[in-house]
């Protein structure tokens, strides 16, 4: 009996459990997942607990309902991978060996990579990348009665990197609701140039920041936080006051891809951005926010990456090439406060631009204009993801490849 | 997408500037491009650039950590070297695309 080791049962770990489960032999393969924590988190909908519009019940299922009988889970910790040996060694002491591991282990955030953060930490200093901080700052909202409020990239890559724009936007919409706005002074830290940086979407979209009155400070690289004067200090030596600074800080891959010495800077793993093979590794696949590869990190993306490295591991161990085919298509929905979202779709070759998805013409959905639609859309995504994205049924209309159709390509 | 004449070399730049072809760049065209905006090249400049246009050519995103991490200066170093904007400033002389975010 052969062994597939998946490691990682998030979205990117369970979308392969499930494809692989329906497509490897059983009589010659046997498939284990392996993960650390029992809860499975829609991370998507952290953004909105903030504002009371999802509860932790939203966003929390056990991973035992998603892994599909006949996969082995263990629910353990991986201390190391020795992929010469090709063996991984559990945290209990345990040794196991693969014929084929699918690495999956994510990406979180490392808020210890910033001097002075923990000092201010779910005190005046909050993130929504995690459930704890996300209630936290819910709590900390209720009894804001105004100043400065700070939304703030520490730098990339982060996961879903729209994340804290539609914050910032979704606060924008909050503080009026609660007639706080004229109280409030809402201001946009990011090491970029811009909130927007490609092209069309900085034409088409910065109206917004203008429109909702959020400040913007560019080209800000952190030093350090000091939480006692409450300020951000940049490698410059430029400072920006807060009462309330909701960080994304660094975002890293596990600590045990370093331990194991597969990891870059940032403990990604250095992957084929095409095939999704590891780099060192012929019989080691990496998928999700794991990987180094110029895509974004989000779940739309382990969702098509999912669909194509099934294929290639299909390839692999038939002895055939692998196919390039993964083409960093990501999909994703961007509220933008008011009851509004946009939709964008695009790859590593084409930018987001205008149009309309999935039909040419009809639609239904805008691309990169703001409607009701794309809102119900991002609010019905939830259901999608727990009821057909993690078990593997495709999504009617929605190709792993990135469509051209319907979209104004220059 | 427009033509630049710079040091004396027809070459395709995007709205802001930022050099569209990577294989037209030289050191001329650096020197010229760093003048524009104010920077007088040196040594530890050329060093900075030419890591730059390695990680571009091994596909290695631009970040500050990644620069920090070089071992050729340290990210205040770097703010001094390209002060206000030292990211979007050595990319643009080092003719590789602009660190952007996907919107």
């Amino acid at each position: 009996m052969k062994k597939l080791v998946i490691l990682g049962a998030g979205s990117a770990g369970t979308m392969m459990a499930n494809h692989l489960n329906k497509k490897l032999d059983k009589a010659e393969w046997s498939i284990t997942i392996i993960d650390e924590y029992e809860s499975h988190y829609y991370q998507p909908g952290f953004l909105f607990i903030p504002f009371g519009i999802y509860k932790a019940k939203d966003v929390v299922r056990s991973k035992h309902d998603f892994i599909p009988k006949g996969v082995e889970f263990i629910l353990k910790r991986v201390k190391t991978i020795a992929a010469e040996s090709n063996t991984i060694t559990l945290a209990s002491g345990e040794t196991l060996p693969y014929d084929l591991l699918i690495i999956a282990t994510g990406a979180k955030i490392n808020p210890a990579e910033t001097a002075g953060l923990d000092e201010g930490w779910y005190k005046d200093i909050f993130d929504f990348y995690t459930l704890e901080g996300a209630k936290a700052l819910y709590e900390r909202l209720k009894t804001w009665t105004g100043g400065k409020m700070v939304v703030h990239i520490t730098e990339l890559p982060i996961k879903c990197p729209v994340a804290p724009l539609e914050f910032s936007f979704l606060a924008d919409s909050w503080l009026r609701k609660k007639g706080l706005r004229d109280k409030t002074e809402l201001i946009y830290v990011t090491p970029l140039s811009g909130a927007f940086t490609k092209p069309t979407s900085s034409k088409a979209l910065g109206y917004l920041l203008e429109e909702k009155g959020i400040k913007l400070v560019t080209d800000f690289g952190v030093m350090q936080v000091d939480a006692e004067k409450k300020k951000l200090i940049s490698y410059d030596e430029i400072e920006v006051d807060y009462d309330l600074l909701v960080t994304i800080p660094t975002n890293m891959g596990d600590r045990m891809i370093e331990e194991s010495g597969l990891g870059d800077d940032l403990n990604y793993v250095a992957t084929d951005k095409n095939t999704l093979q590891s780099k060192a590794y012929p019989n080691v696949f990496v998928i999700g926010d794991a990987t180094n590869i110029p895509a974004s990190k989000a779940g739309s993306v382990a969702h098509f990456e999912a669909e194509i490295l099934t294929e290639n591991i299909l390839l692999f161990l038939e002895g055939k090439p692998l196919k390039p085919d993964f083409d960093g298509h990501a999909n994703c929905f961007i509220e933008s406060g008011n009851g509004k979202a946009l939709l964008i779709d695009f790859n590593y070759d084409v930018e987001p631009v205008f149009g309309t998805f999935p039909f040419p013409i009809i639609g239904p959905m805008q691309l990169l204009r703001e409607s009701r639609l794309n809102h119900i859309g991002k609010m019905v995504f939830k259901w999608i993801y727990w009821n057909m994205l993690l078990r593997a049924i495709p999504i009617p209309l929605i190709t792993a490849k990135m469509s051209r159709m319907g979209k104004k390509i220059k | 997408m427009v033509q630049k004449t710079l040091a004396g070399k027809n070459v395709e730049v995007n709205d802001e500037g930022y050099m569209t072809t990577p294989s037209e760049w030289s050191r001329d065209i650096a020197t010229a491009l760093a003048t524009e905006i104010g920077i007088t090249l040196t040594d530890k400049h050329w060093e900075v650039l030419e890591y730059l246009r390695k990680s571009f050519n091994e596909g290695v995103a631009l970040s500050l950590r990644k620069v920090g991490n070089s071992g050729i200066v340290d990210i205040k170093g770097l703010y001094s070297l390209f002060p206000g904007g030292p990211l979007k400033k050595s990319a643009l002389i080092a003719g590789i695309p602009k660190p952007a975010s996907c919107v």
